[in-house]
């Protein structure tokens, strides 16, 4: 137990600022961002993560979101096992025909007002899968999207700073 | 006993005769494709198994652009020798003997021949030919892997039921978990029946991820072909990417450079020791230990930004390409890798010792989802699993590639079987590799990281594996009349890995599902396809 907390103690607070070249345009966001979230969402915003097909790859960076260095938890992002507590669906992958029902109905349990960021290149566009007799291509052809953050995978730099866009539009 | 032990293909010619025929066209030289008669498929089952060698891979091919019809492929392997054995199959009558008698992989490799390649294993053991990875909705003949198929049709939704293992009993129940699961990861279902706590059986149903990725293959140039496979499974993009190029090149003769193969290496083991440091980390938190998992998401970031600052890429995608590599590394590279080395070994050591000297951890990963040995063999399991469980095998040291021949890995093979062996293996790969990656750099040629690639000849294939910070990936490429993509097979470690999750969580308690699967950690996507 000595040893954790020495640990701990010897490695201190890891959070970064970010680079200079977004850390002010997420000042500035983020500013907004702790408004939003405190008028609309009690001070946390609640995603609920979806992988409706995707090679993992953008799963990693969304989970790396949540590492010491980005820590998005200081913004009252919070991810929950159940689409029920969400305000927001971040979904990931070509939607693959088998995933289909599965993100439809995850789409349904999530109460209104809800909001849908679409991830990575293959969420935004279908990527390099397209769409074919096994993948649907672009989450925008099953459920409706309110966002999209291309990149494959999108770092967790480009994530925080698309989800802070999308919140600020919508105040 | 004989102190000589015949090569597989020996065994295979003087068990068939002269109705064997080798195949040609077929590379590298050194892996053999021998075409045996339909009828005595199901004879290299048990040749194979009494020599002691492994089902690897299964898998079917349509070759009727070719002029010629149906064949199942099977892909034996003993420590670093790999075969090929295959028999044709007639249109009229596409059907073909079972080799999971014998091979218990075999299990779902033909079930998966039979669902997407519309080709029926006779003597299938169980007779369980429950579709795989084609879900029970798809329509009953469609068929996607064959050239008749449109990749671009919708296909209709048909009714249809899924037939689960059923457990029946006083206190026995039933808990459905998926395909979306409770944290951040990739879908899938899993059926258990528990008594209790105790879990009795777990069922896994995968194919949630199918993303048609064989057949996109088949609609890509060479060149495309490397960015596809390194989205086959996003965290092994470097070693799916190199195994489809050494395949590609080995088909078309091409030599790549010196320095774009120890570049390759440096990129695979970065790729190991990224993914090792996440998954010890979240094998200690599912039992509790959020702290290592914060501590060493903490490390495994900084390998992660080092990635971008070397090569441009966090993850290495397209970095290895056809021909060679397309990032090469600036003159402070080493040096910067050296000093990244340096501070992750004192961090990452100063970490295994708080893990080790954990009497928390230490009782709960112990003895905790025990895969035995027995069992390891026999499903064929690959990678830390595999080694987790006693078996000795890595296609680094087995049937190395350059640089690999050169700087040799250490085999790290435990016996407990458990929880703790696979997270203690992948601590000992990091040492292993943290030492490669050193000996890599103080070798590193000078010259080119990239040449053209050489023309693909026409009606050709090859194999090769590689083994992933996952375990051995297998890749078949074949090419057309046109030199073009007629086939691309893909094994991932997965593919057999995950038959052994189901045995592992036997009598364990469900609340200990989390971790042992966390000990496993397969890939849905590279499974799927
Ligand atoms: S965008 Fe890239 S990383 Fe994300 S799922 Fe698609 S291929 Fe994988």
């Amino acid at each position: 137990m000595l040893r954790i907390l020495h640990q701990i103690f010897r490695t201190g607070v890891v959070t970064e600022p970010l680079p200079e070249e977004i850390k002010a345009e997420l000042d500035e966001v983020g500013c907004h961002l702790e408004k939003a979230i405190r008028q609309r969402f009690h001070r946390s915003l609640v995603i609920r993560e979806v992988d409706a097909g995707s090679c993992n790859g953008c799963e990693l960076e969304i989970i790396a979101m949540n590492n010491p260095v980005y820590n998005c938890e200081r913004y009252g992002i919070q991810f929950t096992a159940s689409p029920r507590f969400a305000d927001m669906l971040l979904v990931t992958g070509p939607v693959s025909v088998n995933m289909e029902i599965a993100l439809k109905r995850t789409y349904d349990a999530t109460p209104n007002p809800k909001m849908v960021v679409a991830v990575g290149d293959c969420g935004c566009t279908g990527g390099i899968f397209g769409e074919s007799y096994a993948s649907l291509g672009a989450v925008a052809n099953v459920i409706p999207v309110d966002a999209h953050i291309p990149g494959c995978p999108p770092t967790p730099v480009q994530l925080l700073l698309g989800i802070l866009q999308l919140i600020k539009i919508r105040l | 006993m004989s102190a000589t032990v015949n090569s597989l293909r020996d065994i295979i010619l003087s068990h068939f005769g002269s109705s064997a025929v080798l195949c040609s066209g077929t590379y590298p030289p050194c892996i053999p494709q021998i075409l045996v008669p339909r009828e005595q498929f199901e004879d290299v089952g048990w040749l194979m198994k009494d020599a002691g060698a492994r089902l690897a891979a299964e898998w079917g091919v349509d070759e009727t652009l070719l002029g010629r019809q149906f064949a199942v492929l099977a892909c034996f392997a003993r420590e670093g020798e790999y075969i090929l054995l295959r028999c044709n199959i007639p249109l009229e009558d596409p059907t073909f003997p079972s080799l999971s008698k014998k091979h218990t992989p075999a299990f779902r490799f033909e079930r998966q021949i039979m669902s997407l390649m519309g080709l029926t294993p006779t003597g299938h053991s169980h007779s369980d030919l429950r579709p795989w990875i084609k879900h029970e909705d798809w329509p009953a003949d469609a068929w996607p892997l064959r050239k008749s198929f449109d990749a671009a049709q919708r296909m209709p939704r048909v009714a249809g039921e899924y037939r689960w293992v059923r457990a029946e009993g006083e206190g026995v129940y039933e808990i459905p978990v998926g395909p979306v699961h409770a944290g951040i990861i990739e879908p899938g279902h899993f059926r258990f029946q528990a008594m209790g706590e105790d879990i009795l059986n777990l069922e896994e149903r995968l194919g949630y991820t199918h993303k048609g990725i064989e057949k996109r293959f088949e609609q890509l140039s060479w060149v495309e072909g490397a960015r596809l496979a390194g989205r086959v499974s996003g965290d092994s993009t470097v070693a799916h990417a190199l195994t489809y190029c050494r395949a590609l090149e080995t088909l078309s003769g091409t030599n790549i450079a010196p320095r774009a193969a120890w570049l390759r290496a440096i990129m695979l083991e970065r790729e190991r020791i990224a993914n090792h440091l996440g998954d010890i980390g979240a094998i200690a938190n599912d039992v509790g230990f959020a702290f290592f998992q914060f501590q060493f998401m903490r490390l495994k970031e900084h390998l992660l930004r080092g990635n971008q600052q070397l090569f441009g890429h966090r993850y290495l995608m397209d970095r290895v390409v056809p021909g060679g590599i397309s990032a090469d590394l600036q003159a402070d590279g080493a040096a910067a890798i050296e000093l990244e080395l340096a501070n992750l070994q004192t961090e990452f050591e100063h970490l295994v010792t708080i893990y080790d000297l954990n009497a928390s951890l230490d009782d709960r990963l112990r003895s905790t989802g025990l895969l035995t040995a027995e069992t390891a063999r026999e499903l064929g399991t690959v990678g830390y699993v595999a080694r987790a469980s006693g078996q000795g095998l890595d296609c680094r040291i087995q049937a190395p590639f350059s640089p690999y021949d050169q700087i040799q890995p250490r085999m790290v093979v435990l016996n407990s079987c458990d929880v703790h062996a696979r997270a203690w293996v992948r601590i000992e790969e990091i040492r292993d590799s943290i030492r490669l990656l050193r000996g890599l750099l103080a070798t590193l040629p000078h010259g080119e990281i990239l040449i053209p690639l050489a023309d693909v000849p026409p009606d050709s294939s090859s194999l090769a594996a590689v083994e992933g910070w996952r375990g051995e990936i297998v890749y078949w490429l074949q090419s057309g009349l046109q030199g073009e993509i007629n086939r691309c097979a893909i094994r991932d470690p997965s593919s057999v890995n995950w038959l052994a999750l189901e045995q592992a969580v036997h009598n364990n308690i469900v609340p200990d599902f989390p971790v042992c699967n966390k000990s496993f950690n397969q890939s849905y996507s590279g499974n799927d396809l």
